[in-house]
């Protein structure tokens, strides 16, 4: 990572800003304009050049840019599709700085749980087997099919999500689903100043350095735990640590920055601004964090709290599974 | 992406419309043109899937109202509140008072907010600025400059105490994730209440301004009012949407109503009898699929009382609804029908695309109304009755709730520990997507005909086709201000562009 501010090469004038979707939902579009009012000044310093959603520029007029036209491209949304992957490719050519924005950008997001079944079964839970179809032909989308007047096309759909960095290289990772507009907004001050290096080894930018817990509001009492329940089936104590009632948090294995927000609501953390380790992997450092807190003297007792967890792969790596050491099904 | 037109022996020309505005990820048109250059056949594709439904299974049920938000960041409170539905089904529990007025109020100020960013950002333009006007200013920064900036700040308003409501139930203002099985995860404080109870009011008056900006801007104009009565927007199809006990509008639960188009009812419905009276239709050309009606039956992209497709959508259920639940949307409720059919009783079925952006301001002023009876409510504020704690064993359920973009299904099979086994999703635009298809090709077939000059204005006037839906594809983003690209190519039989129609940025 570089420490140092290299604003050499930028170009004279206002800033060119690009935003992007891939697979995703929309919510980080909106954690953009979540910064209200901001959003004018930011017009002021800034062009935005490409953001599908606000403003009309065209694929086609994105290609004609020279390449590194746009200063900086915040790309949010995972990889699925070919379509996605040729717009990833697109963007980085003429981008100089393009970040990861949101967690699906970042690690795969809540999309990447899909990895965890084959596409053939998603293809048959959605187009075969669910109980409102009428399907008797088995039919099923393809990526061309020949209308009676001309051939129709559609993207591949690809065998698992992948994340933006396993397509191009990523300058920055802005952690969040979505980012707080607080951070966007710190962020954004930064790159208009000029204090943020161009290329920066996919450093981590609007987050803090610490954990979630290291900003919630909750009380440790250094308690372990002989049982871990389930959200719906126990009331917790306000203003106590959830993890040492034994409610699962992933607050010790999540990167601060969204100021521990769901805690505050009585609801645990379900880690979506990413590992809190220069690692990537966070359900390792959940699985940590855990084996630090349960009330076990022997590996048979630990082994039997733990087993009470319903979901450890779907709940540790909510918003990971594209960063996990397990990536993808098979 | 620009579409590879793929060379064929045809007769037929083809305008590519890739990608078309305000769907999350990417939509796409392909219009055919015969040799006389009139419309002969027109595409709609939606290029997403994502499988929800699938990598849900294995998860514990008491998460999805955690995941499935996530399906669309614009409308995460939709999904929050089926999902929590579908739990309180699974789980067989009935709801404390409190809990469910948490909840019904919470949906009610999301409702406002939802209506106002696409009647202010994506449909008023059109109207406002005119279809063929000046696309660098047919959008919300020109409707704010032509409106005046003291009407921008009201719409900011709405938006930004929109989701500080979001934050005090949910703790997140974008994504909030408090509904759980039997409740909510945490009660409402009499302070709290005190600050909702500001913003609720400041919604429906917000909202009353909102039907003042339709009246003066859209229904005064005759050209307007012309070319919602008049235009190539017109679908008779069957309507759908939650009624009360009365027959009456509700948002948040109810039975599922569908009337025919004439208005007669075909059949009401609790939630867990979905499956019998709606099924989907896959076609190789889309990621997404077609519901249509069970007892009608799938007879093609037609309309009509013979053909089951139907639309759920801000005027299906003014249709379905016998009357609105408060007093002032009432009025306004009458108002609309007696503009648009004479019939100021509602019996009479309105069925003009673009009437649409009107019906849903008057759900605005409802859903404002509404909070507010919910807000006032002596219970809301329960330290304790915010929710339940499940005792039965888990087992299926459904839960339905209405999206801003129509009916929206969540069903899930559990083992008996809670972990999903199966999940079915029906999401609000995907109800309208036969629809959809079909008020595209209308409006492509009336709008180019022989020798038609495809300017930009007529690009436009296309997707004001799609647009009156606020759909939500994939179901994703909608509600944002502004255009996407466009690009529209006419190309020859060997794939040669001949005319090409770029839209100016906006």
């Amino acid at each position: 990572m570089t420490a140092s501010v290299d604003t050499s090469d930028r170009q004279p004038g206002k800033l060119r800003i690009g935003m992007y979707w891939a697979s995703s939902c929309g919510g980080c579009d909106i954690s953009l304009l979540e910064i209200g009012e901001h959003l004018l000044e930011l017009i002021e310093v800034a062009d935005v050049v490409l953001w599908p959603c606000v403003a009309d520029f065209k694929y086609r007029t994105v290609a004609d840019y020279p390449d590194g036209y746009i200063d900086v491209c915040l790309f949010n949304g995972a990889i699925r599709s070919s379509e996605q992957e040729e717009i990833a490719r697109l963007l980085r050519v003429k981008s100089r700085t393009l970040a990861a924005y949101g967690a699906c950008a970042m690690d795969g997001g809540i999309p990447a749980l899909a990895n965890l079944k084959s596409p053939g079964a998603i293809y048959d839970a959605v187009y075969h087997s669910n109980p409102t179809l009428q399907n008797p032909n088995k039919t099923e989308p393809q990526e061309h099919w020949a209308a009676p007047q001309g051939d129709l096309t559609l993207p591949r759909f690809y065998p698992q999500v992948l994340r933006l960095a396993d397509i191009v290289d990523v300058d920055y990772r802005i952690p969040g689903c979505p980012p707080v507009g607080t951070q966007v907004w710190k962020v954004l001050q930064a790159v208009v100043a000029g204090e943020v290096p161009a290329h920066n080894d996919a450093a981590r930018a609007g987050c803090d350095n610490r954990s979630v817990c290291d900003e919630c509001h909750r009380e440790k009492r250094k308690t372990r735990i002989k049982e871990f329940k389930r959200p719906h089936l126990a009331v917790p104590e306000p203003n106590w640590c959830l993890l040492e009632q034994g409610f699962v948090c992933l607050g010790a294995a999540t990167r601060s920055g969204c100021g521990a927000l769901c805690t505050k609501a009585e609801l645990a953390c379900r880690g979506c601004y990413g590992s809190a380790g220069l690692a990537d992997d966070q359900g390792t450092a959940m699985l940590s964090a855990i084996g630090s807190v349960i009330d076990a003297t022997t590996d048979d007792r630990a082994h039997e709290i733990v087993e009470q967890i319903a979901d450890p792969t779907g709940t540790f790596y909510r918003f990971s599974l594209a960063s996990s050491a397990l990536k993808a099904h098979r | 992406m620009t579409t590879a037109a793929t060379t064929t022996a045809s007769p037929y020309r083809r305008i590519s419309i890739d990608p078309i505005t305000r769907l999350e990820g990417h939509g796409k048109i392909d219009i055919f043109l015969d040799a006389d250059g009139e419309v002969a056949d027109c595409y709609f594709q939606v290029p997403e899937l994502r499988g929800f439904e699938k990598f849900c299974e294995g998860r514990p049920v008491e998460e999805m109202p955690r995941i499935m938000p996530r399906i669309c960041g614009v409308c995460p409170e939709a999904h929050m509140m089926a999902s929590a539905k579908a739990c309180d089904a699974v789980y067989k529990v009935s709801l404390p008072l409190t809990a469910r007025l948490i909840r019904e109020l919470q949906y009610n100020i999301f409702y406002v907010t939802d209506h106002a960013t696409h009647f202010y950002a994506l449909g008023a333009p059109d109207f406002v600025m005119g279809p063929a006007s000046n696309p660098a200013e047919r959008n919300l920064i020109g409707v704010i400059r032509k409106l005046g900036v003291e009407v921008g700040q009201k719409v900011i308003q709405a938006r930004k105490w929109g989701h500080e409501a979001a934050a005090i139930f949910g703790g997140r203002p974008v994504n909030p994730e408090n509904a759980i099985p039997g409740g909510v995860s945490k009660p409402i404080t009499a302070q709290e209440r005190e600050r909702l109870e500001e913003i609720v009011r400041y919604m429906v008056e917000f909202a009353k301004f909102t039907v003042g900006v339709l009246r003066e801007h859209v229904l005064a104009n005759s050209q307007y009012v012309d070319l919602i009565l008049h235009g190539p927007y017109h679908h008779r199809t069957y309507s759908m949407g939650l009624v009360d006990e009365k027959n009456r509008t509700n948002f948040y639960d109810g039975k599922i109503r569908v009337v025919d188009p004439d208005g007669h009812e075909l059949c009401k419905y609790a939630p867990r009898d979905y499956a019998k009276h709606v099924a989907e239709r896959v076609e190789p050309w889309s990621y997404l699929k077609f519901p249509y009606l069970t007892e009608v039956g799938w007879k093609g992209f037609v309309d009509g009382k013979h053909s089951g497709v139907y639309r759920a959508t801000p005027q299906s259920r003014l249709n379905v609804a016998d009357a609105m639940s408060t007093p002032l949307a009432q009025e306004a409720y009458e108002e609309y029908f007696e503009t648009l059919t004479g019939d100021r009783s509602g019996h009479t079925m309105v069925h003009q695309t673009l009437a649409m952006h009107w019906a849903r301001v008057i759900e605005m002023v409802n859903a404002a109304e509404r909070a507010l009876e919910l807000v006032r409510h002596p219970e809301l504020t329960h330290p304790e009755n915010y929710r339940v704690i499940p005792h039965d064993t888990p087992t299926e359920g459904v839960g339905i709730v209405e999206a801003p973009r129509g009916t929206l299904v969540h069903h899930y099979v559990t083992d008996e520990n809670g972990i999903v086994r199966k999940a079915n999703l029906i999401v609000g635009t995907t109800n309208n997507h036969a629809a959809i298809c079909m008020s595209i090709k209308q409006a492509a077939q009336g709008l180019i005909r022989k020798g038609t000059d495809v300017t930009e204005g007529v690009l436009n006037m296309i997707e004001m086709a799609f647009r009156a839906y606020d759909p939500c594809f994939g179901c994703a983003t909608h509600s944002l201000p502004g255009k996407m690209p466009m690009v529209v190519r006419v190309r020859d039989c060997d794939g040669t562009v001949i005319a090409e129609t770029v839209r100016a940025q906006g």
